[in-house]
């Protein structure tokens, strides 16, 4: 957990600096998922990621010199320079990932019926948000793995946005009932303490494992840096915040639209957003790290001595990968 | 006339034909974030937030279309349509034929494409031909400011389903939320004419499948769309240096094609050199192509373009992409032989 968030907070400074193009989403924040459910995972198994596929990789043993690399555009990094962040593979570990939305549940039954075939007792995890849960192609995928009784996890990293919309605002009923209503078990964790993701994920990943089909995971968790690096919101310079402002105002007396009552809902909805958006970024309560450094507080120098550890092994993974 | 960039002109477009015309309705992927003065000004009714679920929206787009509505209906990035397609290939674009021309599908799709920003090969495709080449969708691809407004309200006005692609280093608005996110530390190689232009004080509808010639040339003609103009453009001033007079065609629309405006402008330089973002084979390069031969015109001919899946590598994307160096090169080459 703590390789994966010193992992990506080296990759935020690189970002900063120029050093990585384009979009980067982090998986700040789920951490505690990745750790709980791939910490069961087993040579043969599959994992198929989304956007946010970085901790997962780094807790299945993935060389993080060789994503740095990758991240940098390089042309001796994980894919080569060509995939980038969000579209990061290894085949010697079975991982795939895809920023198209919903697409993991597919592969992953695929990874699965593959592991049917092929390697009985292997089986694939699938990672993806609560935003995805909208995606008839997930939707669809988990009425495969019933049908066929593949042996997946479908693991919803439940976050609460859709991109930088509030899920509950764009989704009917209830997540954990809609993946019952398909016909398979379906778990409901705190996905900020790995604990818990741990215990929850050992009873899908042990069914599947013998042959009896998949299993829902829903852990709610946070997502403290918005949806990508740079998001609006969160960026610290008063120009971004007058791009946001201006238009709105400018908007608000304009003739002819929707009444002023609408109009002052508008506006008030995408306050909150910001507000929402903000606030996360430091709810520290919810942090998993926080929350495991909690619980192993009476063990203060082993603490030290895991972050020491750690930072070493991050710094120098940066270092070879610079080099 | 005044100044705006290509992002507020095709939203101030929009507005003022959603002031005018109380049917058209815009949702989609993030909407309130991304259209921020639509949403307050038009309230949520209009400007409404979709789950990320393209097959459902996109499919509702025609729908809502065909009962009446006027949607603009926004996919978050091109390359995302491939989830929705079926909406756009099997039901946009048949109703009209199937229902004997009595049911017509008054939509627009609009998406962001296009790459240079290091955004990875499922984020920055082009795939205006690939939708182009389905029968009774109307794809439209402007790059400039005063063109992107005026396409806009025609693709709103049009009673058939339109595909609104705007470029991602055009769109100032889209390059800082995906490009840069904020940093000062990240350069993109954006042209300024197509970000950022002169507009009319009131929008009027730019005609559909009418290409604008940017630059007049004798020897050779550069056809192209969006970013590919500037590219063309840039060319083109190099070349001219080299005594070599290089116009430019502007397509602004790949379906329907201008035809006659490709024609004329080949058959008076008798070389013509496509420069198309979009993938090279079975596309709008060969399309562009057999409508010269068709017409009988003696050409040379050659073709840059994305020839494979767009690295995320911004050195090799520059490679990949086609660049106002490689045009002058395949320029040169066209008129030794």
């Amino acid at each position: 957990m703590l390789r994966s968030r010193r992992f990506e907070e080296a990759v935020t400074d690189l970002w900063e600096k120029g050093k990585i193009s384009g979009e980067m989403h982090l998986g700040v924040g789920e951490e505690s998922i990745a750790a709980g459910v791939v910490a069961h995972l087993k040579d043969g198994d599959a994992m198929a990621l989304d956007h946010r596929g970085t901790p997962p990789l780094v807790v299945r043993g993935v060389d993080l010199v060789l994503i740095l690399k990758e991240f940098l555009g390089r042309a001796d990094g994980l894919c080569c320079g060509i995939g980038g962040h969000m579209h990061l593979f290894s085949r010697e570990h079975f991982a795939a990932s895809s920023g198209i939305v919903g697409s993991a549940g597919p592969i992953a039954d695929g990874f699965a019926l593959a592991a049917q075939h092929l390697r009985p007792g292997n089986i694939a995890v699938a990672f993806f948000g609560d935003g995805a849960m909208n995606q008839g192609m997930l939707l669809e995928s988990f009425n495969l793995a019933v049908a066929w009784k593949l042996p997946v996890l479908f693991v919803c990293k439940d976050n609460g946005w859709a991109i930088t919309t509030r899920s509950q605002h764009v989704t009917g009923g209830n997540l954990l009932d809609r993946a019952k209503g398909f016909g398979m078990p379906a778990l409901e964790v705190d996905g900020t303490d790995v604990e818990a993701v741990w215990n929850a994920a050992r009873q899908g990943v042990e069914k599947a494992r013998k042959n009896n089909g998949p299993t829902f995971l829903l852990a709610h968790c946070i997502r403290t840096e918005g949806h990508f690096l740079g998001y609006t919101p969160l960026r610290k310079s008063l120009e971004s915040m007058m791009g946001m402002v201006g238009p709105l105002l400018r908007s608000l007396p304009a003739r002819k639209g929707a009444s002023p009552g609408e109009r002052i809902a508008s506006l008030g909805s995408i306050t909150s957003l910001i507000g929402r958006t903000v606030a996360e970024k430091y709810s520290k309560r919810r942090d998993p790290i926080y929350r495991v450094r909690q619980r192993l507080k009476a063990d203060k120098s082993r603490l030290n001595e895991i972050e020491k550890e750690v930072a070493k092994e991050i710094q120098q993974a940066v270092g070879i990968a610079l080099s | 006339m005044k100044t705006m960039t290509l992002a507020d002109a095709i939203d101030d477009a929009l507005a003022q034909a959603m002031a005018d015309d109380p049917r058209i309705v815009v949702f989609g992927e993030d909407v309130h974030g991304l259209r921020t003065s639509l949403f307050v000004r038009f309230g949520e009714k209009r400007v409404r937030p979709a789950p990320i679920s393209e097959a459902a929206f996109v499919g509702a787009a025609v729908g809502a279309a065909m009962a009446g509505l006027r949607p603009v209906v926004e996919v978050m990035m091109v390359d995302f349509i491939g989830v929705a397609i079926d909406a756009l290939l099997n039901h946009a674009a048949k109703v009209e034929a199937f229902s004997g021309g009595k049911w017509k599908v008054p939509m627009v799709v609009r998406a962001p494409c296009g790459g240079g920003y290091g955004d990875g090969g499922q984020h920055e495709q082009s795939l205006w031909a690939w939708l182009a080449h389905i029968p009774g969708l109307t794809v439209v691809v402007p790059s400039n400011p005063a063109d992107a407004g005026g396409l806009m309200l025609s693709a709103i006005e049009h009673e058939g389903p339109v595909v609104y692609l705007e470029h991602k280093l055009l769109a100032s608005n889209m390059l800082d939320f995906l490009g840069s996110g904020g940093r000062k530390t990240v350069q993109y190689d954006v042209p300024a004419e197509g970000t950022s232009g002169p507009v009319p004080d009131k929008w009027m509808p730019a005609p559909l499948g009418k290409a604008a010639m940017r630059r007049e040339g004798k020897d050779i003609t550069l056809v192209s769309l969006a970013v590919g103009v500037h590219r063309c453009l840039e060319a083109s001033a190099i070349l001219k240096k080299k005594r070599i007079s290089a116009g430019v065609l502007d397509l602004r629309t790949v379906s329907p094609l201008d035809k006659e405006a490709l024609c004329q402008a080949v058959s008076r330089s008798g070389r013509l050199l496509v420069v198309d973002e979009d993938y090279r084979d079975f596309g709008l390069s060969g399309e562009l192509a057999a409508v010269v031969l068709e017409a009988g015109i003696p050409v040379r001919y050659g073709r840059l373009c994305t020839e494979e899946t767009i690295p995320y590598c911004r050195e090799l994307e520059d490679q990949v992409l086609p660049s106002s160096k490689r045009i002058v090169d395949a320029a040169l080459k066209l008129m030794e032989r």
